[in-house]
């Protein structure tokens, strides 16, 4: 168990804290340790790469710090809440209010436009139909969609989905990004545009970013600090040193 | 979520899989179809009888009769009422308060008398009653030859099919074939009937004097008299008539009928006169029997016990219309149960819809869970498709039982009228029925997506986002 300090200045709040976080499955009689103790702090505003290799336990640390799964033991400190304790009402808002996601891929709604996939979470937030479309209008601006949005997604590039999927994330104002290999499904031209994107929004919008990547370089590009993770634990600079790193 | 937007969500789902979802709702409209055109038959039914029994004026009609008549007096009446010496007489006078009691829509005296009627110089005794303008509508005059009285007091005379066979002597054989009322009407209409009858007149007569030990209150009366005048009336035929619109009255019905009025305007003595001699003056009718029509069935036991505490005798067959209330209502529940069983069917057909689109959309639901979608807007998303379904389905199917009725209802009148009957309307779908059948439906769908929604709230989004 190893928590890595934030590498942002002291007076940054803390966004995120793990301490001790588990998340075990039970495979007949076997126990998979999918996440085995971590304890990390990410700073607000602070943009920070989880990288590992396949079965690292990234995605799992990334859905417990989304409230998508529950820790099987250990905590998950965000604004002060452990959200490991919160009811599924409460999770649910918290996902609706707090974070925003974008998946490896897309996972955009087929059956609706991509303005009606984008002001989504809006109606689940209960707001105003003039409201929604507004909103969702000036977030398809920002990510160059505006022209595409009575599109429905099958009709649009992959680059084109993802910009969607990152406006869908940021219309509700959320305090944290977390991106799940956003890159993944893109050739390296349409990442780069897309990982441009995430940069603005956590530079301009101050918005808190944990991207799961497992492309270390550009990970080095784009995030202002690196964790990485094996076998389900966070590793420290000695180990890394060790083993060489991760790709 | 706000309703509007979990209709149009739901609509758009239920777009999706159009065929499916259609199927689906089909199968619930052809539930809504049988469970309407049962019910909907049950209540036709039910209107035809009630309509029929009013027509025959035995559901809305109250027979009166004074204590003094000392007849058909239950042993209850007897304890509880005056006795026959000091209860009141049948008059005109208590005609009037009869019929200005709540809820009555007339009442008018029962004349009644055997006479002889001579046709073509042959003489007929028969019994004779009259009736009021209203007993036209009385479906015993349905499928009359002729016409009904041109007025209250027109000389004119209304036959009962078997008189008519009387007065032509075309009696039936035992067994054989009956001639048609047409046949009979045939010669009969137009003709003239003479009519002899006893006519009480006031007599001043030789007043007596009473002696001094026979006073009594009544002794004012004492000395009274009338005359007793034979008289003949002629009489117009304008209908014979196949039914017998005095069927409940057994032994004592009539076979030829007068105007009301023409009756009253006649004095014709009544058996009534005789016993009452000692306490009506002058010409003052007094009747054997007032028949009550009231303005609504429901309302006899009302106005029957009014009439009760008037101190008069009062008989109605609301105890044969409470059985049939009480068959109509088991009938009811058979048919709606029937119906039901075919909206169940349909509902599994819901689920199964359902738990499908959960399969399909697992993905979806694991992406509008990631988002902020709540176990509770997953669970009303699946809440409102099948309830989308049901009120679909149930409008649908209203008015494909509505359509059923009217055709089963055209085929049987085709049939009616090659069988020379009226034309019936025994199918009904009232909006009460239109409603309910409508939210029943909706109500079974929701029941039906309990089931699915709950399983579609409960889905892990993790799980469920790794879907393919």
């Amino acid at each position: 168990m190893t928590t890595i300090p934030a590498a942002v200045p002291a007076r940054a709040t803390v966004a995120i804290r793990s301490e001790d976080l588990c998340r075990h499955y039970r495979m007949g009689d076997n126990i998979i340790r999918a996440v085995d103790g971590v304890s990390l702090e990410i700073q607000s505003g602070e943009f920070v790469a989880l990288l590992g290799s396949s079965g690292s336990g990234k995605s799992s640390v990334l859905n417990l710090i989304a409230g998508l799964d529950r820790p099987t033991s250990g905590s998950v400190i965000v604004q002060d809440r452990d959200i490991a304790k919160l009811s599924r009402d409460e999770l649910a808002k918290y996902r609706l209010h707090v974070v925003g996601m974008v998946f490896q891929s897309f996972n955009l709604i087929s059956s609706m436009t991509v303005a009606e996939n984008v002001e989504l979470p809006l109606r689940f937030a209960e707001i105003d139909r003039s409201q929604r479309q507004k909103l969702a209008h000036e977030a398809l601006e920002r990510v160059g969609l505006r022209t595409r949005m009575d599109h429905r997604p099958s009709e649009l590039s992959g680059g084109e989905q993802q910009r969607a999927a990152l406006a869908r994330a940021l219309i509700n104002r959320p305090q944290l990004l977390l991106a799940d290999e956003p890159t993944g499904n893109l050739d390296s031209h349409t990442g780069t545009e897309i990982m441009d994107m995430v940069r603005d929004f956590n530079s301009d919008l101050g918005m808190t970013v944990l991207m799961v990547t497992h492309e270390r370089a550009l990970a080095e590009r784009y995030a202002q600090r690196m964790i990485f993770m094996a076998d389900g634990k966070l590793l420290d600079r000695q180990t890394l040193r060790e083993t060489g790193s991760t790709q | 979520m706000k309703l509007p937007d979990l209709t149009e969500l739901a609509l758009r789902n239920l777009r999706e899989s159009l065929l499916r979802n259609s199927l689906t709702t089909v199968g619930i409209s052809v539930g809504v179809a049988s469970l309407v055109a049962m019910l909907s038959l049950g209540i036709g039914l039910q209107q035809m009888a009630s309509r029929r029994l009013v027509k025959s004026g035995l559901f809305d009609t109250i027979i009166v009769t004074s204590r003094r008549e000392m007849r058909g007096m239950g042993r209850e009446e007897e304890r509880n009422g005056p006795a026959p010496g000091q209860s009141r007489v049948l008059d005109e006078p208590a005609r009037q308060e009869i019929e200005g009691l709540p809820n009555v829509a007339e009442a008018y005296p029962d004349i009644r008398f055997a006479s002889e009627l001579r046709f073509e110089d042959k003489p007929h005794l028969t019994m004779i009653s009259a009736l009021p303008e209203s007993a036209k509508s009385n479906d015993a005059f349905e499928g009359m030859q002729g016409t009904f009285f041109s007025s209250d007091s027109a000389p004119e005379a209304i036959l009962q099919k078997s008189f008519a066979e009387e007065l032509l002597g075309k009696m039936p054989a035992l067994g054989a074939a009956e001639p048609s009322v047409a046949e009979l009407a045939k010669p009969l209409l137009g003709k003239e009937l003479i009519m002899h009858y006893a006519q009480r007149a006031a007599s001043p007569g030789p007043v007596m004097p009473a002696p001094s030990d026979m006073k009594s209150p009544d002794s004012d009366l004492a000395g009274a008299a009338y005359s007793v005048i034979s008289r003949e009336q002629k009489l117009k035929i304008v209908g014979v008539s196949d039914l017998d619109p005095e069927s409940m009255r057994g032994p004592t019905r009539a076979k030829v009928f007068l105007p009301l009025k023409l009756a009253e305007s006649l004095h014709v003595m009544l058996p009534t006169d005789l016993r009452e001699i000692t306490r009506v003056a002058s010409d003052q009718p007094v009747y054997s029997s007032i028949s009550v029509r009231v303005k609504n069935p429901s309302q006899i036991q009302t106005v029957e016990d009014a009439v009760k505490k008037m101190g008069f005798s009062a008989f109605s067959i609301l105890d044969a219309s409470r059985g049939l209330r009480q068959f109509f209502a088991v009938l009811y529940a058979f048919l709606g149960i029937f119906g039901s069983l075919a909206l169940m069917v349909a509902s599994i057909g819901i689920v199964n819809t359902l738990v499908m689109a959960i399969l399909e959309r697992r993905r979806e639901i694991g992406i509008m869970k990631a988002i902020g979608a709540s176990d509770g807007d997953v669970k009303k998303l699946f809440f409102a498709e099948a309830g989308a379904m049901g009120v679909l389905g149930g409008v649908v199917g209203v008015a494909l039982g509505w359509a059923i009725g009217q055709v089963i209802n055209v085929g049987t009148n085709v049939y009616l009228k090659r069988q020379s009957l009226p034309p019936e309307h025994f199918w009904a779908v009232p909006w009460w029925l239109v409603g309910g059948a409508i939210l029943f439906a909706f109500v079974v769908s929701l029941v039906s997506g309990l089931y699915p929604a709950g399983r579609a709230a409960r889905l892990d989004p993790v799980q469920a986002l790794r879907y393919e």
